[in-house]
């Protein structure tokens, strides 16, 4: 991971938005007892090293300021991996189907 | 911070939406819906307009032959209705939200609005980022992302991903329905219009959904379609669909609202969250909007199920990723989620109606990465859940059980009565507006706004005092 952030550069920032004490009435407990967070990417505006505050411009043009996380910040979600649960479906229905039509 | 924004709430919202609800207001709880509806938008001719221009709808609807075989192999004699298909995953970003977002940021181009915001961890955010880009506008997308270990929900992930793919800037919260507050500071901010989900522009943009099902059916087989079913969540896809079947002249058409059921989870818990297999389309949303519309983030939420509804199902969350499997197996399409929460009902609904009539799935989504059952089953089994092959609609628990089921015939839905939702209805309406006692105007809206008579309400109101 790099530690180093350059102005211009493509990253992400955190910031905590409420304290939990700070936060709406009538929350169930799990929720209440923890703060709100946020992350927003966004093009640095000046150089920085991970963990340290910074600003940022976004997408929309808005200037925000948080801690840096992440430069480059990578789409982590995938297709997942192959379910046994649903490999047997697709050859299920076609046999039905194909001995339907025979 | 957060009491001053909340505080200032109407006034932010009014400026951002540019709508003066205070004019449809009657009394109590009444207000002119059908007026709201007339005066706010655009006439249905302006909306196709505003929609092919941008190329939103106008979408295939595919007959779902092989499904229809399978059902017809496990219903009675003569059973077996037709499925068809709305694929609405042709529009620009991949789901019948273009058509919400597209009356939506038209309004905001035309009104010399800079940008657009919308609060939303669905397909809609990728729907006003795509109509934003067309009309070079800025947009922010504000999602409820994280739980607060920071783990993202795999679908909302991809939905944020595609957001920034249109260039618009995504701000990912955790869990909290302060996802609203932060809305409302960044529309203060900002300036920009508020595409809320609830307006009349986004109600109004999806009756063109519900217009083109009937003809193209009518075209095709000389007749409207007996059933429609309906991804059900916070109201305007049921809403929409059928005010649009209603303007072509489908008035004997069923309206079938169909939900994933996720009762049991709460909506704002954190542990919760990452516990649904499902993001919209479910009971969490499903049922609380249907008996209190205007809970939403504009003063009178334009989207009002009850009005429409004839009926409304769930289904389980393993049905629906059997359905999408076999969608992508058996009809060759891969499509998302959302849109296979109404046809694992259809498959169900199928099964009772006639072979000769004609059952309408109105909507598919694009799907991939974070959306495919694959990626949800494999991030469900990470959270602890138990994910096995088995009769879902015993076994399948919110949060807990994912029963896929292993053949067709096992394939069916719950009945959610609707008068029980229309007695939760009077209930909340009793909470809201604090009383017990309402006006026969008020009486005479809810028993409009529920779809049923005026004694129907009052006796509802009987019970409940």
């Amino acid at each position: 991971m790099i530690d180093v952030a350059k102005k211009g550069e493509w990253v992400k920032i955190h910031d905590v938005i409420l304290n939990p004490s700070d936060r709406a009435p009538s929350l169930p407990d799990d929720t209440k007892q923890v703060p709100l967070e946020m992350w927003v990417n966004g093009f640095l505006n000046h150089d920085a090293n991970i963990g340290e505050k910074v600003e940022i411009t976004t997408l929309s043009g808005r200037k925000v300021e948080g801690i840096l996380v992440e430069v480059n910040p990578r789409y982590t979600h995938d297709f997942g991996e192959p379910l046994p649960e649903l490999l047997k479906i697709g050859p299920t229905l076609k046999s039905i189907l194909e001995k339907r039509d025979a | 911070m957060y009491e001053e924004i909340i505080k200032r709430k109407n006034e932010i919202i009014k400026k951002a939406v540019g709508i003066d609800y205070s004019k449809f207001e009657i009394e109590g709880i009444a207000f002119d819906y059908e007026r709201m509806m007339k005066e706010v938008s655009y006439t249905f001719d302006e909306i196709k307009k505003i929609q092919s221009e941008t190329q939103v709808g106008n979408t295939p609807l595919v007959e779902l032959k092989n499904l229809t075989k399978l059902v017809r192999m496990y219903s009675k004699k003569g059973k077996g209705a037709r499925i068809f298909l709305k694929d609405e995953s042709a529009n620009p970003s991949g789901s019948f939200k273009d058509r919400r977002a597209s009356v939506s940021v038209y309004h905001a181009k035309t009104h010399g609005y800079k940008g657009v915001i919308a609060a939303t961890s669905g397909n809609y955010g990728a729907a006003v980022a795509s109509q934003a880009a067309k009309y070079n506008l800025r947009a922010i997308i504000v999602q409820e992302t994280f739980d607060s270990k920071h783990i993202g929900q795999p679908e909302i992930l991809e939905k944020g991903r595609a957001c920034e793919a249109y260039g618009a800037e995504v701000v990912q919260l955790t869990v909290g329905p302060e996802l609203f507050y932060y809305t409302l500071k960044l529309l203060d901010e900002t300036g920009f219009f508020d595409a809320s989900l609830y307006t009349p522009f986004g109600i109004a943009g999806v009756e063109t959904l519900g217009y083109e099902v009937a003809m193209q059916v009518k075209e095709r087989f000389g007749k409207f379609p007996d059933a429609v079913v309906i991804t059900h969540a916070g109201g305007g896809n049921v809403t929409g669909t059928a005010r649009g079947l209603k303007m072509a002249g489908a008035v004997e058409t069923k309206v079938i609202g169909a939900s994933v059921d996720l009762r049991g989870l709460h909506m704002a818990s954190d542990h919760d969250f990452n516990r649904k297999s499902f993001t919209t389309g479910h009971t969490g949303f499903g049922i609380p909007f249907a008996a209190y519309p205007d809970r939403v983030d504009v003063p009178r939420n334009a989207a009002r199920s009850l009005r429409y509804l004839d009926r409304y199902v769930l289904v389980t969350q393993g049905e629906v990723f059997f359905t999408t499997e076999a969608l992508a197996q058996v009809e060759g399409m891969m499509r998302g989620p959302a849109g296979n929460t109404s046809l694992a009902a259809a498959i169900a609904i199928a099964k009772e109606m006639n072979e000769d009539e004609i059952l309408v799935v109105q909507e598919t989504e694009y799907t991939g990465a974070g959306k495919l059952p694959s990626a949800q089953l494999t991030f469900a089994k990470k959270m602890g859940i138990t994910v096995k092959n088995g009769d879902s609609l015993k076994e399948d628990v919110p949060g807990k059980v994912i029963a896929i089921p292993e053949s067709i015939d096992q394939i069916g839905v719950i009945e959610y009565p609707l008068e029980s939702l229309k007695r939760s209805y009077v209930k909340e309406a009793i909470k809201i507006y604090d009383k017990k006692d309402f006006s026969d105007t008020e009486i005479e809206f809810m028993a409009k706004d529920t779809k049923s008579t005026f004694e129907e309400v009052k006796e509802r109101l009987e019970v409940l005092k």
